[in-house]
């Protein structure tokens, strides 16, 4: 086959893939309000964001959120992963399952059960709700990365950390978490992500006590063009690149 | 048998993580199948008695206009993302090891970047005097701008733009794992391209096929935020239904009801993609 | 002189249902070199991880100097594990590896640094300290395996299959690399192996298990020159079993049998014999003589393949009667007769005295000719 074929088409798809991105960059320094056309490089509409005390407040909303959701995700999904891995107990394929369920379900399902549940208990819908369906979410994808790494894990290992004189904890705390660790990390900022990234469960979980981003972001964008949401995407996109970048420098370093 | 972690630890692990799915999972998705048989309520959201009235509904002329609209945006989402993913994932399998690696990454950045931000983009776009139109009238190919925003064509757009790499990454293992002897194997048998195409790479690739369905079929019906940007108004998703129907229309039997259509759906596409598997002998998921 | 270290009393171990060591009784001696040799699924493997600690056994005890062990924690036993594929801990450095089991009995710095040092000198690894285990051969993780299980100094050292993963030359380079290490410590080594040539050539005493029983206990001349069951002479090196019948017990401490029509002398064996009673002749390959057609000696047959082996020449000789013949000659390039040719007839005989004789056990021999143990 020509070389030049594919090459060709690859760098097609990604061109399309990334123009959009590109031109939400561009013009996030556009002086203009109309935003279609030129007028010249202006940082206004970061000026514009960071005084909008709301906009301000949703983004730190947001980070702690993910910050939350993400280590609480983490922490459970490693225990669960480790409970898949090592333990033969009644209903293990179901438990399974049901995570598969819940990554591959349709985000919009998952957020009207959440809601239905949180309503039936009486919980009012703000931080609390926000979390709860966020691990809820984040946790199947925290497993599969920390499985990934433990089916590659040799048995023998705390075996022969025991046998060379560590207790239980000293042998977890020395062999198995290092040895995992990289998953965690991985598994940490990918929840991380998620859960910064999410519309579909927040709109549905989410209360007026607790604004958070993407919500915001949705609100404005709805109708018309908002050039601050330019400069909003574009810190968004930089943010997400430096943890993607910093997640895949772990799993690389880890793999050496 | 193995005693290394203490049982009082496993019976604490199994308590949180079982504790967990039974009460954000099982619970909540039983909840669902419940209020899609109970009767609409203004004040509770559902009542009793139990009635099948939200399925009748589904049915009704308006909303299966609705839905069949919204199967078909997501069928055409697919089938693009499908054509313009599997000639790709084949030609990213077939480049170098080195550039590999940073070809993949290219293709996750967007995953890992506000779905949002990214629809947003595409309105800067599709505008009518975005720049997609001012770039066809400098060409001189169009004399006036095109309505290509808040159209079909715009939200099925949106959707490929998002959904793409779901398609691709899943394509991209299976050419991966294709071994390229098995294609000298054929040709050494006398096939030809097209042969070898259609009885050895097609079958072989089909779990990645039916796994890049599932992971773009679903969502396309379900992200109603792309046609609340996008499109008009009477370009809907099951998922706009849905969430008119919980959030503002109160109407929760019937938005369960959708909803639930919506999970037979997955189990439908989930069961296929088994047996596909099963096929070229590996099993489980 | 030979003190028990280490003793196993009725060791019993079932894992669904199924028994794996059935009420073992076993003594190791101090300083030996034992190995515990066995198909896959004897128990060999077990009957370690309960040494180590990483099983409990449902009977029986497990004593070491008169210290009960049955069911300490591995962690406080002086015992050390070489794992079968070395289980090197993969975020530590060599030197870390090796001073972990020193870290966890809170040795000062100093001597940790120094007992690392002289272990790694030990196996010739003292170059390759800031080495992470995946920038070592198979063979060098295997020493640095070695070296981290003998810094503790353990008053035995238990070997997991240790040298299965390796290729042939390097496990015979390690072979008597183990062998010398063992000497130099004169610690006891219990040695797991499914491979009979390994276990004959590096143990003092091998223990021979099937079904989680033990079949033979001996050194490993006894165990190959006098198998004390059928199951042991097929394990341990190639035999041929000739069926032979008593023909005569005679005053001088033989017996007449008669093999294949031919009588034969033999020593009187160690079980009771009687005239008309079968049993088994045991002969290994290097035992039998390939004579050429025209000898008056042995019993014809034919060549049916020929195997050059380097120093030897295998053959294996279909006799008239269908029994079929392993013999191992060495080579001797200056004997005409030597040579034969496939499907070429000759005749095949034995030195008397080098044989080995087993009774006919139940399961080999047809209802009508058992006869009352």
């Amino acid at each position: 086959m020509n070389r030049w074929l594919p090459r060709t088409y690859l760098t097609l798809v990604y061109l399309l893939l990334y123009i959009p991105i590109a031109v939400l960059v561009v013009f996030s320094f556009n002086d203009s309000r109309t935003g279609y056309e030129w007028g010249g490089l202006s940082l206004r509409w970061y000026e514009a964001l960071f005084n909008n005390r709301a906009m301000v407040r949703a983004m730190w909303n947001s980070l702690w959120l993910a910050l939350s959701a993400a280590t609480v995700s983490t922490l459970i999904g490693a225990l669960t992963a480790l409970a898949l891995h090592r333990y033969r107990f009644r209903g293990k394929n179901v438990l399974n399952g049901m995570l598969f369920v819940v990554m591959m379900s349709p985000e919009i399902v998952l957020a009207i059960s959440l809601l239905a549940v949180f309503l039936l208990v009486g919980l009012q819908l703000g931080y609390v709700s926000l979390l709860l369906a966020h691990v809820t979410f984040c946790l199947p994808f925290v497993v599969i990365t920390v499985m990934a790494r433990l089916s590659g894990f040799d048995e023998r290992l705390p075996e022969a950390a025991r046998d060379l004189g560590a207790n239980d904890f000293t042998m977890t705390r020395t062999v198995l978490i290092p040895v995992i660790m990289p998953a965690l990390l991985a598994g940490w900022l990918l929840g991380f992500t998620l859960s910064l990234d999410d519309v579909v469960v927040s709109t549905f979980v989410s209360g007026p006590s607790y604004e958070i981003l993407p919500l915001r972001i949705y609100s404005m964008v709805r109708v018309g063009l908002k050039p601050e949401v330019n400069a909003l995407g574009t810190l968004l996109l930089a943010f997400s690149l430096v943890m993607l970048i910093l997640s895949q420098w772990i799993l690389l370093r880890s793999k050496r | 048998m193995r005693n290394l972690m203490q049982q009082p630890f496993r019976t604490a692990v199994l308590v949180l993580v079982w504790g967990w799915l039974l009460f954000l999972v099982l619970t909540p998705n039983l909840l669902v199948v419940g209020a899609s048989l109970m009767t609409r309520d203004p004040a509770t959201f559902i009542s009793l008695p139990l009635t099948l009235d939200a399925y009748r509904q589904l049915l009704n002329p308006l909303y299966l206009d609705v839905f069949l609209n919204s199967l078909y945006m997501a069928a055409m989402t697919t089938l693009i993302c499908l054509l313009v993913g599997y000639p790709f994932a084949w030609a990213l399998s077939k480049v170098g090891k080195r550039h590999q690696v940073l070809l993949i990454f290219l293709l996750v950045v967007p995953f890992w970047t506000n779905s949002l931000v990214r629809t947003y983009a595409l309105k800067l776009i599709l505008a009518t005097n975005g720049l997609l139109n001012n770039g066809l009238m400098a060409l001189g190919w169009i004399d006036e701008p095109v309505q290509l925003l808040y159209t079909e064509f715009a939200v099925i757009i949106g959707l490929v733009y998002l959904l793409l790499p779901f398609m691709i990454l899943p394509l991209y293992s299976v050419f991966e794992d294709l071994r390229e002897d098995l294609l000298r194997a054929s040709h050494d048998l006398g096939a030809g391209r097209l042969a070898t195409f259609v009885h050895v790479i097609v079958p072989l690739t089909l779990p990645g096929v039916l796994a890049g369905v599932m992971l773009v079929l679903l969502p396309a019906m379900g992200l109603f935020f792309v046609p609340d940007i996008l499109g008009g108004s009477r370009n809907l998703l099951v998922g706009n239904v849905i969430k008119n129907q919980f959030l503002d229309a109160r109407n929760w039997p019937f938005g369960a009801a959708a909803s639930i259509m919506l999970t037979l759906a997955m189990a439908l596409l989930m069961f296929a993609h088994k047996l596909s598997k099963r096929r070229i002998g590996e099993d489980g998921v | 002189m030979k003190q028990t270290l280490l003793t196993l009393r009725n060791l019993t171990k079932q894992f669904d249902g199924k028994k794996v060591l059935d009420a073992l009784d076993l003594d190791i001696f101090d300083g030996e070199f034992l190995t515990l040799l066995g198909p896959s699924g004897c128990g060999k493997t077990t009957l370690l991880r309960m040494m180590a600690g990483f099983e409990h056994p449902d009977e029986g005890s497990i004593t070491l100097g008169g210290q009960d062990l049955t069911y300490t924690e591995p962690e406080y036993r002086p015992l050390n594990t070489v794992f079968q594929n070395y289980a090197l801990f993969p975020h530590m450095s060599v030197f870390d590896n090796v001073a972990y089991g020193l870290k966890m009995e809170k040795r000062p710095k100093d001597e940790i640094r120094q007992r690392v040092e002289e272990a790694l000198a030990m196996v010739q690894l003292e170059d390759f300290m800031r080495r992470k285990p995946h920038q070592l051969s198979g063979g060098q993780q295997q020493r640095v395996a070695i070296a981290r299980a003998v810094v503790k100094r353990p008053k035995v050292l238990l070997l997991d299959e240790p040298l299965s993963a390796l290729d042939y030359k390097l496990r015979r380079t390690m072979q008597v690399e183990l062998k010398r290490l063992q000497r130099e410590l004169g610690i006891t080594f219990i040695f797991v192996t499914h491979d009979q040539e390994e276990a004959l050539s590096m143990s003092d005493r091998v223990v021979v298990l099937k079904d989680g029983l033990i079949q033979q206990l001996g050194t490993p001349r006894e165990v190959y020159e006098r198998p004390a069951n059928l199951f042991t002479a097929r394990f341990v090196g190639e035999t041929n079993f000739f069926p032979g019948t008593v023909d005569n017990t005679n005053d001088d401490d033989t017996i007449t049998v008669d093999v294949f029509g031919l009588k034969r002398t033999f020593r009187k064996p160690d079980f009771s014999v009687s005239p008309g009673q079968p049993l088994h002749v045991l002969l290994r390959p290097e035992d039998i003589r390939v004579l050429a057609p025209s000898d008056e000696d042995g019993v014809a047959g034919k060549v049916v393949e020929r195997n050059y082996k380097g120093s030897t020449l295998d053959s294996v000789i279909h006799l008239d009667d269908g029994t079929e013949v392993l013999a191992s000659e060495f080579f001797d390039e200056d004997d005409p007769t030597f040579d034969y040719r496939l499907g070429e007839p000759v005749r095949v005989s034995w030195v008397d005295g080098w044989e080995w004789l087993l009774p006919a056990e139940p399961e080999d021999v047809p209802e009508e000719d058992a006869i009352d143990a």
